[in-house]
């Protein structure tokens, strides 16, 4: 029974190695100063017990050496740590520039992929080794919270807001998901499995293909049937902005401000059309709240993104 | 120990009356630095959700009834006059002028929540107050982070509306006190504290009228 | 010692009879004591929901209990537990018996607020076990939205009142003793001739005053957005559910301090008395505390680095968390030099001082694993977490409050209780406690989320352990109740001083008068100053008075 207690879960992904690193450092350091303390406390115990039932201790005050000792010692300790910490930190926040995007929606008591392709997992993910992966995730209604214990890899995914992660998997199997955020009722239940796989097998995976096409040509239908293209039209005579080829690109906004077209933008346009309007726009959008799902709007998203510029399209 | 003549309102665990006087009024102090917390989280709300939805809070804003809101700004800082009249009226031992200082400032009180309550009832038959009912005709787009003022609009003044009817209820109490002679020049630091406390009240208003009431109106 | 010892004929404990003489006391000896009965009270309730977790928990499967239930035992574990156990236990028990008497007061500077601060207690936690008890709560002791204001279809608003009306008690305490320790301190008494117990009560307090305000504001936001909708915290209306962690965690991390403050203070004062000698590095040991007190409200975003914090903001938390660990590690270290040349005695007390020291240097060692993102981001909301908490709250405070009480306990009720039971007690709860939660490290690192009701089969060994680590523990926390309520009535009387300690407390009878000193103490020792007592051969007070 003893042999079968596992200490570490299964290194599965690039950052995996460099977390473990840390975490074994961190408990040299830890067992290394429990062991003193323990060792030290014990030791004096033992050493200065009580003989005389009316003998006391030897008036020691303090000593300035020792106070700065091991303040300053802890102190250098924890920067090291800190700055060990951060820059493991920063590379899981950071995403290379070339990732294979999944959108991911959650719900109580499920996750939903979205492959770009079209294809729809529910609680079961497929990724290939060897390249990058960004889970673009929002939930449907409470905060949960995407956990891969192999990948090393956790974040919360929130209604109303996209959050993401990414990973780089390393090692073919199955790996538990985990929601790791308290949801209600069935919060344990809402696990699953990331299965990754061999690139030529994630091929053959992918073949299989979607029914419904891919996310981008979903969105192109939800894009006429809603009659977005009545007013965002390529040819600039519309009453809306010229899509193509706006997605990445930085944008004025009525009130002076810049930002970048991202997911985040496109999903509030949607939702929420008046509160950043482009320059030069009238606030006349109609808001599509309610009238979308979460994975609409993702369709919705890869349609817009997929929009190439045209080569002579006027912008204002 | 001398054998002086202990006062009355000496309690047993003090040993003087200054004693008492300097733990009381520390005492009052750290309730309202306490008192800052609390409604330093509402604030901080606030400011968040004023930063993200400048518009629509602005729209909302202009929905309060300015007029109103400043007649209730001077009632309540001439209350803090009159509260601060009562206490140096408490220190020259001069009970009556003491007495109609409390009564003023309860009266100038009782005046703010008459007109808060009008406001109140004012937003209620505009469908302002924040549920199912709640419409934003003039400015539809904002309709959801008008909401959202109205929701701080109202917790905020309605907790300082609370802390004024407790604030009304300590000032009877002191009332009462002084009617009955315990508050005397020796032994008024009851009458200070409650000052200090109704002093706070007042700063609070200060602060929600402008932030309130005042966004991005012009003369 | 004490084996000729009398009770003093009159005293706190026989000065009035009856129940209106409880309910209505201002002194405040009594009212640590009706929060005792309170405090007891609902850790066991607190304990009893342990104990179906951890039964659960024996399984992989959700055999013992429904999901649903399952959800409102550990919600409901942890809201006894925080909120009516270990935020009062050491301030409102310890703290109100002591801090005038160490100080050389008759009383707290207001005797009935202190009341009011008991009923205030009761009153919250009656509405909290409303709530219990008419359905329960599952929206964890965290209360996150919008599942709490807007998916949960348990008690939230009689909990989230229950909790509200208990924080005051808790500013109440807090304010009550910043004043008392400023201005009512016996002539003679200046800041650093204070024990250091006293100098922990009072960074305490400044957290209890600043930090419980904003928890107060922020569950009344809760329990408003559920009654009335307003939005603040519901994304479909534009308000932010981060936003209520923020606030939530603002003062819940403060709040930690707050029941790991005044444990070190008791530590301080056992550690003391078991060495007889003064606690090396006094004033670092005092400076601490209060630096504890004020970082600690710099870091609440430590608890939200996977929730969508900027990766700038996750570094300054980060970092200020290393910080706030360096006082806490000084203070470690300051009292394992204590033990130093002193004369250490293996009482009952001195041996949760050493359990306390040890397994409060782990838990902070594993916060340092928390502190640094790049791991936090792996371990947070997993078992890791709960082991690292439960080392602190329960390896730390409970283990200081039974020391407390087991060294404080002459002189609350005048009696002693039966040592070997006692130290048999004090080695049953630290060996359980260890089996109970290190095999929880390595649960977290594993993978096992928090709050799961099921897991995976391959976590079973490891939750089996703690399991019945948890059995053990259980029975460890039983014993003593059972041996300190019999010496209530059979224990030997105590005498002033039994333990030979050095401190005001020491120098008036076992129980105190009712006014604590019969004459104001004018003090011009040092705290701790165990050579001048030994010098002088300064006797205590006659046993009778």
């Amino acid at each position: 029974m003893w042999t079968g207690i596992p200490l570490f879960p299964e290194r599965a992904s690039t950052m995996a190695g460099r977390v473990d690193a840390l975490y074994l450092f961190l408990i040299v350091v830890a067992v290394f100063f429990s062991a003193l303390i323990a060792g030290l406390i014990v030791y004096f115990a033992i050493k200065y017990r009580r003989r005389a039932p009316d003998s006391i201790g030897t008036g020691i005050h303090g000593s300035m050496l020792l106070e700065i000792t091991w303040s300053v010692i802890p102190l250098l300790i924890t920067m090291v740590i800190f700055v060990w910490g951060a820059s493991v930190f920063f590379a899981m926040s950071r995403p290379p520039d070339e990732t294979l995007n999944i959108y991911v929606v959650a719900k109580q008591w499920m996750w939903k992929f979205q492959h770009l392709d079209g294809q729809r997992e529910i609680n079961e993910l497929h990724v290939p080794i060897g390249r990058p992966v960004k889970m673009i995730m929002t939930s449907e209604d409470v905060i949960h919270d995407f956990f891969v214990p192999a990948f090393r890899v956790k974040a919360d995914v929130l209604p109303g807001r996209y959050t993401s992660v990414w990973f780089q998997p390393t090692k073919p199997g199955r790996y538990h998901l985990f929601c790791a955020e308290y949801c209600g009722t069935r919060h344990s239940g809402m696990v699953g499995q990331v299965v990754v796989m061999d690139p030529s097998e994630y091929q053959t995976w992918l073949s299989g293909g979607a029914p419904e096409g891919s996310l981008a040509s979903a969105g192109a239908k939800l894009f006429a049937d809603l009659a977005c293209n009545t007013c965002h039209r390529p040819d600039a005579q519309g009453r809306g902005p010229v899509l193509e080829g706006l997605f990445g690109k930085t944008v004025t906004l009525q009130n002076g401000e810049m930002l970048v077209v991202d997911e985040a933008y496109v999903r509030e346009s949607i939702l929420m059309p008046s509160a950043k309007i482009a320059s030069g726009f009238q606030p006349i959008m109609p808001t599509f709240q309610g009238l979308v799902t979460e994975e609409q709007l993702l369709e919705l998203i890869e349609y817009v993104k997929s929009l190439q510029a045209l080569p002579q399209v006027q912008t204002r | 120990m001398s054998e002086l003549i202990q006062h009355p309102a000496l309690a047993h665990h003090f040993d003087s009356l200054e004693q008492q006087k300097e733990a009381s009024t520390l005492g009052m102090w750290v309730f309202l630095v306490t008192e800052v917390l609390f409604f330093g989280g509402l604030f901080a709300t606030y400011l968040i959700y004023r930063n993200w939805y400048p518009d629509a809070f602005a729209a909302a804003s202009h929905e309060l009834d300015v007029t109103l809101g400043t007649i209730n700004t001077v009632v309540l800082i001439t209350s803090s006059l009159t509260m601060a009249l009562a206490v140096h009226a408490a220190q020259l031992g001069q009970r009556r002028l003491l007495l109609i200082f409390l009564v003023a400032t309860m009266t100038l009180g009782a005046v703010f929540l008459g007109i808060k309550s009008v406001e109140y009832y004012h937003k209620f038959a505009e469908h302002l107050i924040p549920g199912p009912g709640f419409q934003f005709e003039k400015e539809p787009v904002h309709v959801r982070h008008a909401q959202l003022f109205f929701s701080l609009y109202f917790v905020m003044t309605g907790l300082h509306a609370l802390h004024m009817v407790i604030g009304i209820g300590i000032m009877l109490v002191m009332w009462w006190w002084s009617w009955r002679g315990t508050i005397t020049a020796e032994y008024y630091s009851p009458i200070e504290i409650s000052g200090l406390y109704w002093h706070f009240v007042d700063i609070v208003w200060i602060f929600l009228f402008p932030l309130l009431y005042l966004i991005g109106r012009h003369a | 010692m004490a084996s000729t010892a009398l009770l003093p004929r009159r005293h706190y404990l026989n000065d009035g009879y009856g129940v209106k003489s409880w309910l209505l006391t201002r002194d405040h000896k009594r009212i640590g004591l009706l929060y005792l009965a309170g405090v007891t009270f609902f850790f066991f309730v607190g304990g009893a929901f342990a104990v179906l977790i951890r039964l659960e928990l024996t399984t992989p499967v959700g055999d013992l209990v429904t999901d649903e239930t399952y959800n409102k035992l550990f919600t409901m574990h942890g809201v006894m537990m925080v909120f009516f156990f270990l935020i009062p236990a050491i301030p409102s028990v310890l703290g109100n018996f002591l801090v005038p008497i160490m100080i050389g007061a008759k009383d707290l500077a207001f005797p009935k607020l202190n009341l009011a601060s008991w009923y205030i207690y009761m009153i919250g936690a009656l509405f909290t076990m409303y709530a219990i008890v008419t359905g329960g709560l599952d929206t964890g002791w965290t209360f996150y939205t919008p599942f709490s204001t807007v998916s949960s279809t348990s008690n939230v608003i009689p909990a989230a009142l229950g909790i509200f009306i208990t924080g005051f008690s808790s500013i109440l305490t807090g304010l009550n003793f910043i004043v008392t320790i400023h201005r009512m301190r016996a002539p003679g008494m200046t800041w650093f001739r204070l024990p250091l117990f006293i100098w922990s009560h009072y960074a305490t307090s400044l957290i209890m005053v600043l930090g419980t305000p904003v928890i107060a504001i922020t569950i009344l936001l809760v329990a408003a957005e559920r009654l009335f909708h307003f939005g603040f915290f519901d994304p479909a209306v534009g308000g932010d559910p981060v936003l209520f962690q923020h606030l939530f965690w603002f003062y819940s991390h403060p709040a930690v301090y707050i029941m790991i403050l005044p444990a070190m203070g008791v530590i301080s004062e056992l550690v003391a008395a078991f060495c007889r000698k003064p606690v090396f590095g006094y004033s670092f040991v005092a400076f601490a505390s209060l630096a504890i007190a004020v970082l600690g409200f710099l870091v609440w975003g430590h608890h939200m680095f996977v929730a969508g914090q900027s990766v700038y903001a996750a570094l300054i938390f980060s970092i200020l968390s290393f910080l706030v660990a360096i006082p806490s590690a000084v203070k470690v270290f300051n009292w394992t030099a204590t033990m130093y040349k002193g004369s250490v005695s293996w009482e009952t007390p001195m041996l949760y001082a050493i359990g306390f020291i040890g397994l409060f240097t782990i838990g902070g060692l594993t916060g340092l694993f928390l502190a640094s993102v790049g791991l936090d981001v792996h371990v947070t909301d997993t078992y890791f977490i709960i082991a690292h908490f439960h080392y602190i709250m329960v390896g730390g405070t409970i283990m200081a409050y039974l020391g407390g009480l087991h060294y404080w306990w002459p002189k609350i009720s005048g009696r002693l209780y039966n040592e070997w039971l006692a130290k048999f007690s004090a080695l049953v709860i630290f060996l359980g406690f260890n089996l109970t939660f290190f095999p929880q490290f390595i649960l977290g690192y594993l993978g096992m989320p928090r709050r799961y009701h099921a897991y995976p089969p391959e976590f079973q060994v490891l939750n089996v352990l703690s399991s019945a680590g948890a059995s053990i523990l259980g029975v460890g926390y039983l014993i003593p109740m059972a041996y300190l309520m019999w010496s209530l009535r059979y224990g030997r009387a105590a005498g002033p001083n039994p333990w030979g300690a050095v401190g005001l407390e020491w120098t008036t009878t076992s129980p105190p008068p009712t006014e604590n000193f019969t004459e104001t103490p004018e003090v011009t020792w040092d705290a701790y100053d165990y050579q001048s007592t030994v010098d002088s051969r300064q006797s205590t007070f006659p046993a009778e008075s």
